[in-house]
């Protein structure tokens, strides 16, 4: 079977990079076709990669408290630009301060995000919602 | 003696220069005017005569030509996404020596077939997708572009799943088709060589033909490659020098002409500092760009219009009422040659503000980024500000006295922070205006080219 494209970033101003590299190995192991964007991406260069890619999902992640802000009006443009379905997923430390992860995650859903990690999800959790989202056996 | 002869077939003049391969040398250069409409062998046997008034009768053992007769090799493009695979398949055909005269991004529409067809194009190119990646825009393009009732040839270098199917579709029309690997088979991995040596070969094959230079080609051993390519070949020749003949090192260049202002950089463009985060697509270690709205006569008008007639006022010295006149004779009179100062203030004006516009837009950008976790610089392009070497050329630069000043406004300016164009750099100017018939040289004898261009490429100081 034709291996399921995903499109990898850490969105917004944020530069961190380590989890980044993390994610990318850790899904490219996983039989994932991952095309990574790397650090300070923005909402655009994410929905033009999965344009040319046919990107089946994009992931977002974001470490420094400010992704609530970066991510708003994100499922808006994916309809605009032709994605219409494409799936998205947030995750890591996505809102400034502590706060009830219940209640991020219904924020982030409202915003047209079908899955929300918080702070120090492992890989493996993401990698099953993907099994799952885009049937994937085993 | 074994001499050769380099022709450069213009759109107003035919230029040509004659080397010595044995003793490294210029016999010498000579150009005349001409039309293709009339007869490009008049002006070629022109040319020929002036040189051999100055050199004395020559037999030539091979002779080699460039064109950019009757507008260059004209190109339209289209990709998928416009700063992606159309901008990749943009970058292929310019670093080809094309003028790209449309680029199309997303899907095309029946309006612009219509005016593809108007355009009449020498070469199109299609590309859109990633290899594996979106298969749905190239498809439908290669049907609009199947409608398109001009025999132009295609070049299908897009997403490697439907390229055979695009190909199809394209040649079931009987349209010269050609597939060729992915201009970006990966997300921001530029792959346009292959394009660019398919793009030669349309040329050599059909283009020469269309333009009426085909009775040239009994003459000469093979009109080879577009100008602009021959030129660039040199810059390339002239920087990394061959397996014998080290080469002066990373270079940017300037060929300012009367109706484009083309521009080279030879260089890797790299960050010059660990704390930079690249955006973009990465760029070709050789870069051409053509700026079609800045140039001393044609385009003078484009020159006022990106620099303001204030500024202008200020780079030449006269009234902003007297550039702006001044600016319009020339848009007029493409061939006026300056005879009182105000004029040759003007030039210098034009000159300075086109190379600095051209070379600013050919040149990457920093910007910096506060973010909650300090200060980040975003660059975008090539880093040019570690690169020393600046090489000048084009008629109305090469005879200008103030040469090194109109060079240094290629470089980078305080007020101006943003563009990584070279700090300093020492100027080189292409006096004997050899650069293209260099390039052309460089086809068989690389090493006889080099030298020549080290002997005849004269330095200009050093700008700052």
């Amino acid at each position: 079977m034709e291996k399921k494209k995903l499109i990898l970033g850490v969105i917004g101003a944020d530069v961190h990079a380590v989890g980044n590299k993390i994610l990318y190995h850790a899904f490219t192991l996983a039989g994932f076709e991952v095309t990574n964007l790397g650090v300070m991406v923005s909402q655009e260069e994410y929905i033009e990669a999965a344009l040319e890619t046919a990107a089946d999902v994009i992931l977002v992640s974001s470490l420094y408290g400010h992704g609530e802000l970066d991510c708003r009006g994100f499922r808006d443009k994916c309809d605009e630009a032709g994605l219409k379905g494409i799936l998205l997923y947030v995750g890591g430390n996505i809102v400034v301060g502590k706060q009830d992860f219940a209640d991020v995650e219904r924020r982030f859903k409202d915003m047209g995000f079908d899955r929300v990690f918080g702070p120090g999800t492992s890989p493996e959790t993401a990698i099953s919602a993907l099994r799952e989202d885009l049937h994937i056996e085993g | 003696m074994e001499a050769v002869l380099l022709i450069d077939f213009g759109s107003t003049n035919t230029k040509v220069t004659g080397v010595d391969l044995a003793g490294e040398r210029l016999l010498g250069t000579a150009a005349a005017y001409t039309t293709v409409e009339s007869d490009v062998g008049q002006g070629l046997a022109e040319a020929l005569e002036k040189l051999q008034k100055e050199t004395g009768p020559i037999t030539w053992v091979k002779r080699y030509a460039c064109s950019s007769a009757a507008g260059g090799l004209r190109m339209v493009t289209s990709g998928l996404v416009p700063a992606l695979t159309a901008e990749a398949s943009r970058l292929a055909s310019l670093g080809a020596g094309a003028k790209v005269i449309r680029v199309f991004s997303y899907e095309m529409t029946d309006e612009d077939a219509a005016e593809i067809a108007a355009l009449k194009p020498d070469i199109f190119l299609l590309s859109g997708g990633v290899d594996g990646g979106n298969k749905d825009c190239i498809l439908h393009n290669a049907k609009i572009l199947a409608s398109v009732d001009v025999p132009f040839p295609v070049i299908v270098a897009g997403n490697r799943a439907v390229a055979g199917e695009c190909e199809k579709i394209l040649a079931a029309t009987g349209r010269e088709t050609i597939r060729c690997p992915n201009v970006m088979p990966q997300l921001n991995k530029l792959n346009i060589e292959p394009v660019q040596d398919e793009i030669r070969r349309l040329f050599l094959k059909r283009i020469i033909q269309a333009k009426g230079l085909s009775r040239e080609q009994e003459l000469i051993s093979g009109i080879l490659m577009p100008t602009p390519s021959a030129v660039k070949k040199a810059m390339e020749l002239l920087a990394w020098g061959t397996e014998k003949q080290r080469g002066i090192g990373e270079l940017v260049a300037v060929d300012l002409g009367g109706a484009t202002t083309d521009v080279y950089s030879v260089a890797k463009g790299s960050p010059q500092s660990g704390d930079v985060v690249m955006k973009g697509l990465p760029e070709p270690e050789s870069k051409r760009t053509v700026e079609g709205d800045l140039g001393m006569r044609y385009s003078s008008g484009g020159v006022l219009e990106a620099l303001g007639a204030d500024e202008l006022a200020g780079l030449s010295g006269l009234s902003p009422e007297k550039v702006s006149a001044g600016v319009e004779y020339l848009g007029a009179h493409p061939d006026f040659i300056p005879a009182d100062a105000d004029g040759a203030a003007l030039d210098f004006g034009l000159a300075a503000g086109a190379v600095d516009t051209a070379v600013s837009r050919h040149a990457g950008t920093i910007e910096e980024v506060y973010t909650p976790m300090g200060q980040v610089f975003v660059q975008t392009g090539k880093d040019l500000t570690g690169v020393r070497r600046l090489v000048l050329t084009g008629g109305a630069v090469i005879h200008n006295q103030r040469a090194g000043e109109i060079a240094s406004h290629a470089l980078y300016n305080k007020a101006k922070p943003a563009s990584l164009r070279p700090r300093a750099a020492d100027i080189y100017i292409d006096k004997s205006y050899i650069l293209a018939a260099m390039g052309l040289l460089a086809e068989a004898w690389p090493d006889t080219a080099l030298s020549i261009m080290r002997k005849e490429i004269q330095e200009y100081g050093t700008g700052k």
